[in-house]
């Protein structure tokens, strides 16, 4: 089976029914995205469809085929997308663990909505949990990247014109 | 080294300790160990896990090599020295000194290491600090007195001459490191960079995807371990049937791991362990093995239960653990008494990363790659476990993905290294939400009973508090039926109330689930206690809580719970150094206070609680609206006096998650067990605070000159009680049977 992963093509052998979780993580050893709960309940495995937020551990591999596939090792090239610049600039993460999660999420809600208001942020961020608490510093970051994002290609913006 | 604690050691020895080659000046340090009370004497001491050197090329790298010291300190550790060191903050990096530094060290279980290693470091730059000036004057044949260093140069004063700290590093490394007592520290007011915001190292890679956590190692042949284990304590495999998941194809073994009898200690639980290449294999595979258990002493274990029998043993009276004056006569005597009891239900960390462990077993001893608070606790496990010595056994300590507690406890590491030693290959075994939820060591179930006399002035004379909780004594212990004095001491003994009559009682509490310290530990159903019946108090006497509870607190003076035999824990800590002084405490009362209008109504309504653990005095006060029977938390506000912080946005930080923490527990944190077994099993029905129940917080540090005390954990105690205390004055309802979620619909 072929996949799609941050522009790069890649040949796999695994079951039809495997989640895209364990394909990033075990097949590709791209550990950027998390296994929080295998459940849809925690956010900390979403990635991006054709730049549509989706949990990974509830998406058979199969049904990424033909599509392309982003993890947060593909959101920026160096790094610097605007969400990644302002988590640093508001100091986000605590233990890290979650952040993929909530950066990929955040991502998408920008590509869609340049200037989210706190009620959309909230929606957008509900279905990603943070035990650490990092709740109110995304709220700030993503705010912060909603103002720099005007001018930013991002990564998601990028999937769609593929 | 009699009265140094920090030593100049040669190049070739630094590559031996760290891994490193290095140039110039080196020195190294002992930065002393967290030992929990199991471990005591265990540790050898004495060997250097803390080094700083300057290359020729202007470089200072702060090198940690033991892995012990987590989050706070990869921070923290190279703010302190280099500002004692006088370093340019851009010259400095942080280095991991053993294994692959891919595997940097985090531990979230923060609240000891400033404040332990704090002395430890600013010597350690001031030692490097004044070799440099000795160099230097030396070099410039000048009084070194007239030398200062000044951002990465040291500076003859009178005629401003200068050099470079690479241009002095050779020369420093032969000077003489200087005796404890000529070192000059910097005075507060001086710092550079402790008490200012520093970023955090390791963001940059945590925003990339880059860290690496224990469930990310991945070795070379390495299999993948799922283990289902037995639901009931104490129960161990009666028949085991695999026919059906050895049919999936991809899977290696099946392995049998057996727990032993109790108690539990940190040794794995029994079950049944499925190997596969990959996580998913395993996973299926292990849905499909048929197991019977044996019977277990615990199977009728029922937590709703359980709390019934717990709030009748705390009605009847008790062992005494302390005791002042005469409580009973206090209580006949009173013109008013009032009593409450107060539960809380098992609580589970849910870090966000289930755990997990990587281990390879040779010939030569056990490699460890796990997410571990305490590697030398894994040594000692896991030597135990295949009959090596501790240091046979390595320990790469990778980023934790939440530690809470969790990660001190090696259970998970002890299965990888049996599997490991057993398939004679790398096993890296992956714990599942639902394995992290049912084979936790959780936070004791709690009931607690308090009376208090009142005189006919309103005055409080009496104060009776008993409790019942399982001691996590019974982790290590058979047969521990009540809580144990260091659980009372947190929150309990230390009550900082000025009553002459008042008695600490215990009742009994059975163990049958694993447990064990999460997050402030004992102070979480301590203090909800004792902040929700002063509240209780202050309402009876038609008082506002705050003016009650600054008369309950009494005159400005520092206590000394100890009498008798009993002796107060003070976390380890003298209580010269770390006094419970009331004038902060109150202090941080009138703060709290000020945010909180005791007069709002329309449904709304403020509760304020403070409480003081690991050190640090912190307030939480708390609005919220309560209609149709649907509460709505709008508006938390944290005032925190930790001592010196380091690094005040890190502490922010903490409050912030503290609250967060806190808020979860309150109000919908509930581990049920039901024949012994837990009965959740995921994020559904256990369920955390999300983004959208998150109100507005605000955190206010107290700027404090006292030494550094604990972070991480003192956020957490005061939080539900200031929830509990808010609903109270927005409605009427006292709720006194955590979680909130049981009495009102949470929005
Ligand atoms: S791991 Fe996919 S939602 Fe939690
Ligand atoms: S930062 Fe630790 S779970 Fe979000």
């Amino acid at each position: 089976m072929k996949i799609n992963v941050n522009g790069t093509a890649h040949q796999i052998e695994v079951e039809e029914d495997m989640p895209l979780l364990w394909v990033l993580r075990d097949e590709l050893r791209l550990t950027g995205t998390k296994f929080g709960c295998g459940g849809g309940f925690c956010g900390a495995c979403t990635i991006h469809l054709d730049g549509q937020p989706m949990r990974a551990c509830l998406t058979p591999v199969s049904l990424a085929k033909g599509k392309q596939i982003t993890t947060i090792e593909g959101l920026s090239e160096n790094g610097d997308h605007p969400l990644q610049q302002a988590w640093i600039e508001h100091n986000v993460p605590q233990c890290g663990y979650c952040q993929s999660g909530q950066l990929m999420s955040a991502a998408a809600l920008l590509a869609h909505n340049a200037s989210p208001s706190d009620g959309e942020i909230d929606q957008a961020m509900t279905g990603n949990l943070c035990r650490c608490g990092t709740y109110p510093r995304i709220r700030s970051a993503i705010k912060t990247a909603a103002v720099k994002s005007a001018t930013f290609e991002n990564a998601a913006a990028r999937e769609g014109e593929n | 080294m009699s009265d140094r604690s920090v030593e100049n050691i040669d190049r070739r020895r630094f590559l031996k300790l760290t891994g490193l080659s290095a140039g110039g000046l080196v020195l190294g340090a002992t930065l002393p160990g967290w030992q929990p009370s199991w471990a005591a004497g265990l540790d050898k001491g004495g060997e250097l896990n803390l080094f700083v050197s300057i290359d020729g090329d202007d470089t200072v790298s702060i090198v940690c090599h033991r892995s012990e010291m987590g989050q706070g300190i990869r921070t923290g550790l190279p703010q302190v020295v280099a500002d004692e060191l006088e370093a340019d903050w851009q010259k400095v990096k942080v280095v991991q000194g053993l294994g692959d530094k891919r595997y940097g060290s985090q531990n979230t279980d923060g609240s000891r290491s400033v404040r332990r290693f704090y002395d430890t470091m600013r010597r350690m730059g001031a030692s490097a600090r004044t070799m440099l000036e000795r160099a230097a004057a030396e070099r410039w044949n000048v009084p070194a007195k007239e030398c200062a260093a000044r951002n990465h140069v040291i500076i003859h004063i009178p005629t401003d001459r200068r050099l470079g700290f690479g241009e002095l590093a050779a020369a420093a490394a032969k000077q003489a490191v200087p005796d404890e007592k000529d070192l000059r520290l910097k005075d507060s007011a001086q710092f550079n960079y402790i008490g200012k915001p520093v970023d955090t190292v390791d963001t940059p890679d945590m925003v990339t995807g880059r860290a690496n956590y224990g469930q990310d190692v991945h070795l070379d042949n390495m299999l993948i371990a799922s283990i289902e284990r037995a639901p009931v304590l104490g129960s161990g495999i009666a028949k085991l049937d695999d026919s059906a998941a050895r049919k999936v194809r991809g899977l290696v073994a099946v392995e049998r791991l057996d727990g032993g009898a109790e108690p539990p200690l940190f040794k794995p639980l029994s079950g049944v362990a499925v190997l596969a290449h990959n996580t998913w294999t395993a996973l299926k595979a292990r849905k499909l093995l048929n197991i019977e258990w044996t019977e277990s002493p615990h199977e009728q274990h029922d937590s709703d239960d359980y709390l019934e029998t717990l709030k009748d043993n705390v009605r009847q009276t008790g062992k005494t653990a302390v005791a002042e004056g005469d409580v009973d006569i206090a209580l006949e005597t009173a013109s008013r008494q009032h009593s409450a009891i107060y539960t809380l239900p098992y609580l589970a960390h849910a870090t966000m990363e289930p755990p997990s462990a990587t281990a390879v077993v040779g010939e030569e001893g056990c490699e460890i790659w796990s997410c571990v608070q305490d590697p030398q606790s894994v040594q000692q496990h896991v030597g135990q476990a295949l009959g090596l010595p501790p240091e046979k056994v390595k320990v790469n300590v990778t980023f934790l993905g939440g530690g809470f507690g969790r990660k001190s406890k090696p259970d998970f590491v002890v299965e990888a290294a049996l599997l490991a030693k057993k398939m004679q290959r790398p096993v890296k075994v992956v714990w599942s939400r639902e394995d992290d939820i049912r084979h936790d060591y959780y936070h004791a179930a709690s009931a607690a009973y308090f009376q208090a006399g009142l005189d006919e002035h309103g005055k409080v004379d009496g104060w009776l508090q008993r409790t019942a909780f399982p001691s996590i004594g019974g982790t290590f212990q058979p047969g521990v039926d009540h809580p144990a004095n260091f659980e009372l001491d947190l929150g309990l003994t230390d009550l900082p109330f000025a009553i002459a009559n008042r008695r600490t009682e215990t009742q009994q509490a059975d163990y049958h689930a694993r447990i064990g310290w999460l997050r402030s530990v004992s102070n979480i159903q301590n203090a909800f206690g004792v902040c929700s019946f002063a509240d209780e108090l202050a309402h009876i006497n038609g008082r506002r809580p705050d003016e009650f509870l600054l008369d309950l607190i009494g005159p400005d003076r520092k206590i000394d719970p100890s009498q008798g035999d009993y002796k107060y824990g003070n976390y380890g800590e003298t209580l010269e150094k770390f006094p419970i002084d009331t004038a902060r405490l109150k202090n941080v009362l009138r703060r709290t206070a000020a945010r909180a209008d005791f007069d709002t109504d329309g449904g709304e309504g403020w509760g304020i609680a403070v409480h003081r653990s690991f050190l640090s005095y912190v307030g939480i006060a708390t609005r919220v609206q309560v209609r149709d029977e649907q509460l709505k938390i709008l508006q938390m506000h944290c005032v925190a006096d930790v001592g010196l912080a380091v690094n005040p946005d890190r502490v922010k930080s903490q409050m912030e998650g503290a609250m967060i923490f806190g808020m979860s527990l309150a109000l919908m944190g509930e581990i049920k067990m039901q024949n012994g077994a837990v009965a959740n099993s995921n994020f559904h029905d256990y369920p955390l605070l999300r983004m959208h129940q998150c109100p507005s917080l605000t955190v206010e540090l107290v700027a404090s000159g006292e030494p550094p005390a604990g972070v991480g954990e003192p956020g957490v105690p005061p939080v539900a009680p200031s929830i509990t205390n808010a609903i109270f004055a927005a409605s009427g309802q006292r709720i006194r049977e955590l979680p909130i979620n049981k009495h009102l619909k949470i929005g």
